[in-house]
């Protein structure tokens, strides 16, 4: 069921999570829940800063067409959103402008470094590139490529789609995300 | 205060006001919406009017002259994919031709033609994007999701030839890596057949739209003078009413041996430079009939790079099949071919205007110096010029129409 | 391949040898372009003459860019000027030493020239004097150091997952 669900080519009608269904109800633990709504009402806010932003346009296009995972609703505020998209490279002049925009998100947030310079930098090893940002703030998911094709960002985001709907409602508060939080000097 | 409102506002004195005025600065960037890329503007803003801008720019400087000092010739090009990578094969042909300039390789007929084609092509697909979000900055996102379509056609093609979409890596110093294969054909046919409907009924839906000519007449304006004093080229000079095209003035490539028109604009406003975008890619696909007519009347179907074994990489089946093949590869991709030293300037015109390659060769393996002479830096620094006293809605759209892309902008 | 308009070129130098005798340092052909080495004291009033010369025209500034000589412990600017009615170019070269690199700005001649050296101050440390706003441009402000100078190492310092000695770095 899971594997057909996150076919490129079917169509999302989310299926349902785990439970005890009877006549007239229907009985699934709270986070179950919460996960579904959550994963499959994504709002991106784009961080596009070179040619993988390119790549993201076309996702975003009427060909690939990203609104059939529930993410069509791009939020340009931080404020707004629950995913971040890094695309493109992140110099060093830009490290603290997307440190900030992470922090101004409202958890849950999640992070996905799309394309090979927000991963790990990629062929711009030189001074003034930042070697990855999970140097400055955390990373869920990784899409390699120079720049990725549509579908491999489209992978990514089933990718954090399958993160969302399984996270624990109390990893947020849990002392191990604390010590992340606490290695990358955020409170 | 009623009559304040209704005030035309060209007729407002911004600057000398009697009593003391209170400005607002608005922060726009790096990361906004609206500014199509990582680039800052600090305005100071009287009320929706703009006094004064100051930009910050440098967010996504990549070192590309550094990187250039270090690496062989051949891996220079995926650095120039990344310059504008709204059409990145432009790029990679113009260093190439660069190349061949210091190194003497003449280019047979067919790669010149071939060469052409794709060029056009992605002429086509820069001024489509550049196009389409004036569109979305005025409030139209149709045409965008409309003409990306058409882009992706673009990328297939690109595909057929070299293998990926965006950042093409294409073709090698002295022609192409391989031959274009029948689909390659069949899909540019197929796309100079479709495509000219389509950007007719785009423009029809902004070229004559009363909302779309009102945001966009009179709007960034910018006088021919101070155009030239402030380095533009390009789309971007013509729209200004100065017919400064590289391809015409020092044909490259065999560009002399094609006919077609600049299009000029009036006024240097934004709907000057939307109409000169237009203009030129109908003249793009007129080109690549041109070559592709040209291409069909050759007897030679085959040659698709300069017989230069020196510095031309081999096909790769000969590298496997040929000892002499194999040699020259291992000699080129170490680095055991002497380069000439010398310096060269070679300048295309890429989708934004004149993209120049400053190189000095020491005669080592890598260049001793590369300079990229970038359209959109240097006519980006005019923007504050062209927004002063114009609103803030105004300045957005005079910025998508002037195509800053951000690769190119920082290198 | 490229045309050279050698009488063009010869015109050209004429005049120029004929204003600035003492000022040129080298002029050569390399390639298709004419290529003028003159003294930094005399730079501004030779590319203010190309600008305002009505024969010459060198009315466009395509581009600036910054060199660094090592060997001779000197830093240099070339400017490619295009004049647009005669369709010519001519590239001009100047150095300075790497000791004190001071040279006058061009801004006064083309407002394009503003970014442009300021790229070169970014990278190379050159000075232009009477530049309305020299400061760093693509660079973060607090960097101290001129990355395209050749001593400058290209690669981030800060990696330690690079082998070395695979690299021969």
């Amino acid at each position: 069921m899971a594997e057909k669900q996150n076919s490129i080519l079917t169509p999302t009608t989310a299926a349902a999570p785990e439970g005890i269904s009877g006549q007239g109800f229907f009985a699934t633990s709270l986070e179950k829940a919460v996960g579904l709504a959550r994963k499959n009402s994504l709002w991106p806010l784009p961080f596009a800063t070179s040619c993988c932003g390119i790549e993201f346009m076309a996702t975003m296009g009427s060909h690939y067409d990203l609104a059939r995972f529930g993410s069509e609703r791009l939020s340009f505020s931080p404020r707004q959103s629950d995913l971040l998209m890094v695309m493109g490279t992140v110099a060093k002049k830009m490290g603290p402008v997307l440190r900030e925009i992470y922090i101004q998100m409202a958890e849950p947030k999640w992070v996905i470094a799309v394309g090979a310079c927000a991963s790990s930098g990629g062929i711009f090893d030189t001074y003034s590139v930042l070697q990855g940002i999970d140097r400055i703030i955390p990373v869920d998911v990784y899409v390699p490529g120079c720049p990725p094709r549509p579908e491999q960002i489209i992978d990514g985001i089933i990718k954090i789609q399958e993160l969302v709907g399984n996270e624990s409602l109390r990893r947020r508060n849990s002392a191990e995300y604390e010590a992340l939080m606490k290695k990358y000097n955020m409170e | 205060m009623a009559n304040e409102l209704h005030t035309d506002y060209w007729e407002r004195d911004f600057v000398r006001t009697e009593e003391p005025k209170e400005y607002n600065t608005l922060n726009v960037g790096p990361t906004h919406p609206a500014t199509h890329g990582v680039f800052q503007n600090i305005m100071l803003m009287d009320g929706e009017f703009i006094v004064e801008t100051e930009q910050t720019i440098g967010y996504i400087h990549r070192a590309f002259e550094k990187i250039a000092e270090r690496r062989p010739f051949y891996q220079i090009t995926p650095l120039t994919d990344r310059l504008n990578y709204c059409s990145a094969p432009l790029n990679n042909m113009g260093w190439h031709m660069t190349v061949e300039k210091l190194l003497g390789i003449e280019t047979p007929k067919r790669v010149d033609y071939l060469r052409i084609v794709i060029m056009e092509f992605a002429r086509i697909a820069d001024h489509l994007i550049c196009n389409s979000v004036i569109g979305v900055d005025s409030g139209a996102l149709t045409g965008f999701t409309y003409l990306f379509q058409s882009r992706e056609f673009i990328y297939e093609i690109y595909e057929e030839i070299c293998g990926s979409r965006l950042t093409t890596n294409m073709g090698r110093i002295g022609g192409f890596e391989r031959n274009f294969s029948a689909k390659a054909w069949d899909k540019i046919r197929y796309f100079l057949k479709t495509y000219p409907a389509k950007l007719a009924e785009f423009e029809n839906l902004l070229a004559r739209n009363r909302i779309f000519m009102d945001r966009t007449i009179n709007v960034g304006s910018f006088a021919a003078d101070r155009a030239l004093a402030y380095g533009f080229t390009g789309p971007n000079l013509r729209a200004c009413g100065v017919d400064y095209d590289v391809r015409v003035m020092n044909p490259y490539c065999s560009y002399d041996e094609f006919d077609f028109f600049i299009p000029l604009g009036q006024n240097g406003d934004t709907y000057d430079r939307f109409m000169v975008r237009q203009e030129e890619m109908r003249q793009s696909l007129y080109i690549i009939e041109q070559a592709i007519a040209k291409l069909d009347k050759m007897d030679d179907k085959q040659t698709y790079y300069a017989s230069d074994p020196r510095f031309v990489l081999p096909p790769k089946e000969k590298v496997y099949n040929n000892m002499e093949a194999l040699i020259w590869h291992f000699k080129i991709v170490m680095g055991e071919t002497d380069i000439p030293a010398g310096e060269v300037y070679h300048c295309v015109e890429a989708a934004n205007g004149e993209l120049g390659f400053y190189l000095v060769s020491d005669g080592g393996r890598t260049p001793s110096r590369l300079h990229f002479r970038r359209p959109c830096f240097i006519y980006y620094q005019a923007y504050p010029e062209m927004v002063k006293g114009t609103m803030l809605s105004d300045a957005i759209l005079t910025m998508s129409s002037m195509n800053v892309i951000a690769g190119e902008l920082d290198a | 391949m490229f045309k050279i308009n050698a009488e063009r070129n010869k015109f050209v130098v004429k005049i120029l040898s004929d204003n600035f005798s003492e000022a040129i340092v080298q002029q050569e052909v390399i390639l298709d372009m004419l290529c003028i080495t003159v003294t930094k004291e005399a730079i501004n009033p030779f590319l203010l003459f190309l600008r305002d010369n009505n024969e010459l025209k060198y009315d466009f500034l395509t581009t600036l860019c910054g060199m660094h000589y090592p060997e001779i412990d000197q830093l240099g600017v070339v400017y490619h000027l295009h004049s647009l009615t005669n369709n010519h170019y001519i590239r001009v070269k100047t150095a300075t030493e790497l000791s004190n690199p001071v040279l006058p700005t061009a801004t006064n001649i083309w407002p394009s020239a503003n970014w442009m050296e300021r790229e070169t101050f970014d990278f190379f440390g050159i000075q232009f004097q009477g530049h309305p706003n020299l400061v760093r441009i693509l660079n973060v402000d607090d960097m101290t150091a001129f990355p395209l100078r050749k001593d400058f190492p290209l690669e981030d310092q800060t990696r330690e997952d690079k082998d070395d000695s695979m690299f021969g770095r």
